[in-house]
């Protein structure tokens, strides 16, 4: 019972990007979710995905991460890691982490325990059976308690946690994985102004170290973090662009307002 | 056999006599010769009782086939106070009597006052043979291909004669097949290879187990190694004939294990239908689905205790009855523990397997744990014989069709009528259908109560093929389930078609593998389909089926 | 070292005084005190304890799948009777001569069915630490394939309830026919000795209370490291948020395969030591109904708990 081999090593973007999708079309019953989509994540991005409801949004991110399977197209992260081939602990293990849009944190866990699960180690099963905490991993645990503000409640079961805190709990654990390219579906969902501003600061000191892939629906959240925004429009790319382009820009105004 | 060859050519020359045109000139003379016939009958001795039943024979009375009949199965008795000849059949400690003469009912009588009239051996044989000729030219087509066939056991020159005359006036093809059928096996034995050649021809269509035996021999070797049958061309014949014969009879089988295989699927279907709506629309896992087929069994037990003498009606009655009372249940369960536990399966599994244990206890506490067995009505039990390798019994045939009316009903239920719609409204989306102001609440009662009064008409179908006891559940609930889950939960097709594939699986597999074996192979089958189709044959598609 | 384990966790401190006092005190009251006493603890009282023991036993290893894994396993009654059967042929091949057909090399319903030589399956069955061996491999081995199968395709939830009750259903029916080799429907009984000690004295009755008491202390302990460690961790997890567990990078289907044949070995042990002790094993311990009970236990005691199997299993009982 020992793990499978996992791609392991550097992701080769010696061409830029590190995340590549092309062509890719998802169907469920006949209704296209996604519509031969392009995209391509350059490293150390951060970009935000909007789009109105059923714009195709969520699936995207269930491709990526492994979760739904594409009827057409290829996934590629970096030059050489075929994500279609890997299932959702291989692609979390080559570096893609990814929060989800409803927080699922373990609830009967607690704070610190999400975080010491979510670590990046050894992920096999005996390993895990005799693992120990090291005082680097155990320092690196309070490093990002500090950043996610939960220092506090570090013994808290997570179920206690208020909505806001268990979005940064989510975050949280995203970082723990120190992943390449961090995927967060509505980050701050639920959250407070105070909250809302530090999440911002948060995301955009990743960027450079990490490329990271926002959805989000609150547009003043998303203008303050944004460089690139890529608008979808049934499970295509409508545009991409500044924030400004993408608001000025008659199909997409016409898309979220309707006709 | 000791009759003599006197007696035979006598009989011969009644036997034709019976048909000459103008013998009903007799006709004034008939009446009291019919009743003197009789008086000697009951009175006379063994001797003269053989030429006795030879006049009665002679004379052309509609009851005489009755009378003989009834003296060759000892029916026939005589009043001990007078000798009147009468027809006795048991009946609780006496007889019911009917007149042998005119049919009239004589009410019942002590076995004391009345006496059996004996037969010997010689009396039996001519009985047999006159009745065969009698029931060969009557006006019942059944009756006369009966006589052909009995006929055909007992063949001499004599009988063969009388096959041959028959079948010159005999108007009715199937009667008509029956007599060259038998006729051609005769021929077989002829020494005229032309004549053999033509009977294999005519055997080759008429497939009997007569027929391959008699077919076999002319392609057998004898213990030194001969052919019975000398002569090659005959053989080779006979060899075709029986590679004709045998592919029919193959085919005949293969229909068979197919009825035995679509008859278990009606059953499988019947008890995972009625879960396929409790599970499959509502996603509860109802453990009592067992006893609720259960309770409908004894309901059928219950009411034919109720009428003991209109098995038939006591049987159709069982079927809303037997749905009223598992919906009534069903509802109750519902009500009362299920609809406090929706969205917690595993829960509900336990919950209901409680209830299922005390419904058996209490089965058990009113009708004592032991089976009961449940009596099939006349039209319900027997065979359809459609050949001689082919025949289909009754209750599993209408089993079989009873499953697709229910299903057929089911299906226009759930599709037209306002219940359904809120059904399918409420299976999709809750708090949607909630939102629209469908009573959910009310909506799941009876969907359920549907559901359970399905299960308890499956109930009432396996009181037909299986006895009625506490344990009746238990025994089917892990196979409609296991059809349910193969079918693909939410889709009453899948499960119509699961149960159906499962049935014929079953018993394809039962021939080789043997009963026991053949189960425990589907159930693997399934175990290991469920690993490459998690949601079934049919499984849900989309979002809506990922939660 | 007590005192730091038993400010940890009362209850299981509690538990395993409990258990310990039992193991010791049964058999001492049972030799020490005369019959007359009504301190003394007859032979037969023994055998009952013993075997609430091994139910307590099979409850804490369905609390493990079912409480913490959150896997309703509705065929954990089946690696019971698996591990039952391992140590009933050991102890069929013991009775020797002593059969009712005096077959020194056939059991005796074997000699009854005219078979002519042992089936392949049962070599090795005569030596006791080849009994012991199979009592752990057979279900796990049986487990692992199965459950290797099962969690690879992500069969989930009710589902898997529904196959795992139609593994037990299957064996059931393959364990009732004759032709199995496994005594069919009167399964293995009339045993006469355990390593050459009579099945029936006092004796041997206290020592397998004794064995299955330390076995129960044993597994709870040791699943009580399993479910504190990370591993335990991950498998709460899993129960909670399984797909999120993967998108974290832990491969849920091994996780669950380790804890699945981890339980399986566990009720096998629990089955060896249960068999001996009543004397019989048949194919109903293999029936569906059993298995549910079982789970019955573990809802009564409290699931996720380790001692709500133990407890469960004896309240029922």
């Amino acid at each position: 019972m020992t793990a499978l081999a996992l791609p392991t090593g550097e992701v080769d973007t010696s061409h830029g990007p590190i995340l590549y999708l092309e062509g890719v079309s998802v169907s469920f019953d006949g209704f296209k979710a996604l519509n031969n989509l392009s995209l391509y994540i350059d490293e150390g991005e951060l970009r935000c995905l909007i789009g109105p409801n059923g714009a195709g949004k969520t699936t995207l991110m269930d491709v990526i991460t492994g979760k739904t399977r594409p009827d057409n197209g290829s996934v590629f992260f970096g030059q050489t890691i075929d994500l279609l081939k890997l299932d959702e602990p291989a692609i979390a293990a080559a570096g893609i982490g990814r929060k989800f849009q409803k927080p699922s944190v373990f609830e009967k866990l607690s704070v610190f325990e999400n975080l010491e699960l979510a670590l990046a180690t050894n992920k096999g099963v005996w390993p895990t059976l005799f693992a120990k905490l090291t005082s680097i991993q155990r320092e690196r645990i309070d490093e990002v308690l500090l950043t996610i503000g939960l220092i506090e409640s570090r013994w808290q079961q997570a179920g206690d946690l208020s909505h806001g805190q268990k979005q940064w709990l989510e975050i949280g654990m995203l970082l723990m994985q120190e992943p390449k390219v961090m995927l967060i579906d509505e980050p701050v969902a639920g959250m407070t102004h105070q909250e809302i501003e530090r999440t911002a600061q948060l995301l955009l000191s990743l960027q450079g170290e990490r490329s990271v892939i926002v959805v989000e629906h609150d547009m003043e959240f998303v203008r303050s973090i944004a460089k690139r925004v890529t608008v979808l429009h049934e499970g295509s790319v409508l545009t991409e662009g500044t924030m400004d382009e993408v608001q000025n820009d008659p199909r997409v105004i016409q898309v979220y307002l309707g006709d | 056999m000791k009759s003599s060859l006197a007696k035979r050519c006598f009989r011969l020359i009644l036997f034709v006599a019976l048909y000459l045109p103008g013998f009903g000139s007799a006709e004034d003379t008939a009446t009291s010769d019919f009743t003197s016939a009789l008086n000697k009958i009951a009175t006379a001795s063994m001797q003269e009782r053989e030429a006795a039943v030879q006049q009665l024979i002679s004379l052309k009375e509609p009851r005489t086939l009755l009378i003989l009949q009834g003296l060759l199965d000892g029916q026939l008795y005589k009043l001990r106070d007078g000798d009147k000849l009468v027809l006795a059949k048991q009946k609780d400690k006496g007889f019911s009597l009917t007149d042998a003469a005119n049919g009239d009912d004589l009410g019942t009588k002590e076995s004391a006052e009345i006496q059996k009239i004996p037969l010997n051996n010689s009396l039996r044989v001519l009985l047999r043979k006159s009745l065969g000729s009698l029931q060969l030219n009557s006006n019942e087509i059944n009756t006369r291909i009966e006589a052909v066939k009995a006929i055909a056991k007992v063949l001499d020159d004599e009988s063969l004669k009388l096959l041959r005359d028959r079948l010159a006036i005999e108007q009715e093809s199937i009667v008509q097949d029956q007599i060259k059928l038998v006729l051609a096996l005769e021929q077989l034995n002829s020494s005229t290879k032309s004549t053999r050649i033509e009977a294999i021809d005519l055997l080759k269509d008429h497939p009997t187990q007569d027929v391959v035996n008699r077919l076999n021999t002319l392609v057998e070797k004898d213990d030194e190694g001969n052919y019975l049958e000398t002569d090659n061309d005959v053989r080779n014949k006979a060899k075709t004939a029986l590679a004709a014969i045998n592919a029919k009879i193959s085919l005949y089988s293969g229909v068979e294990t197919l009825f035995f295989g679509l008859s278990l699927g009606a059953v499988l279907v019947l008890s995972a239908i009625g879960l396929a709506i409790t599970f499959g629309v509502m996603g509860v896992i109802n453990m009592a689905h067992g006893e609720l087929m259960m309770l409908g069994a004894y309901t059928t037990y219950v009411l034919q205790q109720l009428m003991p003498q209109q098995l038939g009606t006591a049987l159709i009655l069982s079927i809303p009855a037997a749905f009223m009372v598992s919906a009534v249940v069903g509802i109750a369960i519902e009500r009362g523990i299920i609809r406090f536990l929706y969205g917690r399966p595993l829960e509900t599994l336990l919950a209901t397997f409680g209830v299922s244990l005390v419904l058996q206890q209490t089965v058990r506490s009113i009708f004592s744990p032991l089976n009961r067995s449940v009596a099939a009505p006349e039209w319900m039990s027997g065979t359809l014989q459609i050949n001689d390798f082919l025949s289909l019994t009754w209750n599993r045939l209408y089993i079989l069709i009873f499953c697709l009316l229910v299903f057929m009903l089911l299906l226009q239920i759930l599709k037209r009528t306002r219940l359904g719609l809120e059904v399918r409204a409420v299976a999709q989306n809750r708090n949607m259908a909630k939102a629209m102001g469908i009573p959910t609440a009310w909506v799941d009662a009876m969907t359920f109560g549907l559901g359970s009064g399905i299960a308890g008409v499956a109930g009432v179908a396996l009181s037909q093929i299986t006895n009625v006891g506490p344990n009746l559940g238990q025994a089917y609930i892990v196979d409609s389930f296991m059809v349910v889950v193969f079918g693909g939960v939410g889709n009453l097709w899948g499960t119509l078609l699961a149960g159906f594939s499962l049935g014929i699986a079953n018993k394809l597999l039962e021939p080789t593998a043997g009963a026991v074996l053949a189960k425990i192979l589907v159930l693997v089958f399934i175990i290991l389909f469920i690993q490459k189709r998690p949601r079934g044959l049919f499984p849900q598609k989309g979002r809506a089926a990922e939660g | 070292m007590f005192k730091q384990f038993y400010e940890h966790d009362k209850a299981a401190f509690w538990l395993l005084t409990l258990i310990g006092g039992i193991v010791f005190l049964i058999p001492t009251a049972n030799i020490i005190f005369p019959e007359e006493s009504p301190f003394h603890v007859s032979a037969y009282s023994i055998s009952i304890i013993g075997k609430y023991l091994t139910f307590a036993l099979l409850g804490l290893s369905l609390d493990l799948v079912w409480g913490y894994c959150g896997i309703l396993a509705l065929g954990q009654g089946a690696f019971f009777a698996l591990g039952g059967y391992a140590i009933g042929m050991y102890l069929m091949r013991q009775i020797g001569t002593r059969g009712v057909y005096g077959n020194a090399d056939l059991p005796d319903f074997m000699v009854f069915l005219n078979w002519q030589e042992l089936p392949w399956y049962w070599y090795g069955f005569n030596h006791f630490w080849f009994a012991l061996l199979m009592i752990v491999l057979v279900p796990g081995l049986l487990a692992y394939v199965f459950g290797w199968l099962a969690f690879r395709s992500r069969v989930t939830g009710v589902y898997l309830s529904i196959i795992t009750q139609a593994l037990t259903y299957a064996l059931l029916l393959a364990f009732f026919r004759n032709e199995m080799g496994f005594g069919g429907n009167n399964g293995l009984t009339d045993f006469k000795e355990l390593l050459g000690f009579n099945i029936q004295s006092s004796a041997v009755r206290a020592c397998l209370l004794i064995a299955s008491g330390l076995a129960l202390m044993l597994a709870f302990v040791v699943s009580k490291w399993v479910i504190n460690s990370k591993l335990g961790r991950v498998i709460t997890a899993i129960r909670d948020q399984e797909a999120r567990v993967r998108f974290i990078g832990y491969r849920v289907e091994l996780f669950k395969l380790w804890i699945f044949v981890f339980a399986a070995v566990l009720a096998g042990i629990a089955g060896a030591l249960y068999v001996p002790q009543v004397g019989i094993i048949n194919p109903s311990e293999f029936s569906p109904l059993n298995s549910l009970e079982i789970v019955i236990w573990v809802a009564i005691g409290g699931r996720g708990t380790l001692y709500g199997g133990i407890i469960g299993a004896v309240l029922v009982n």
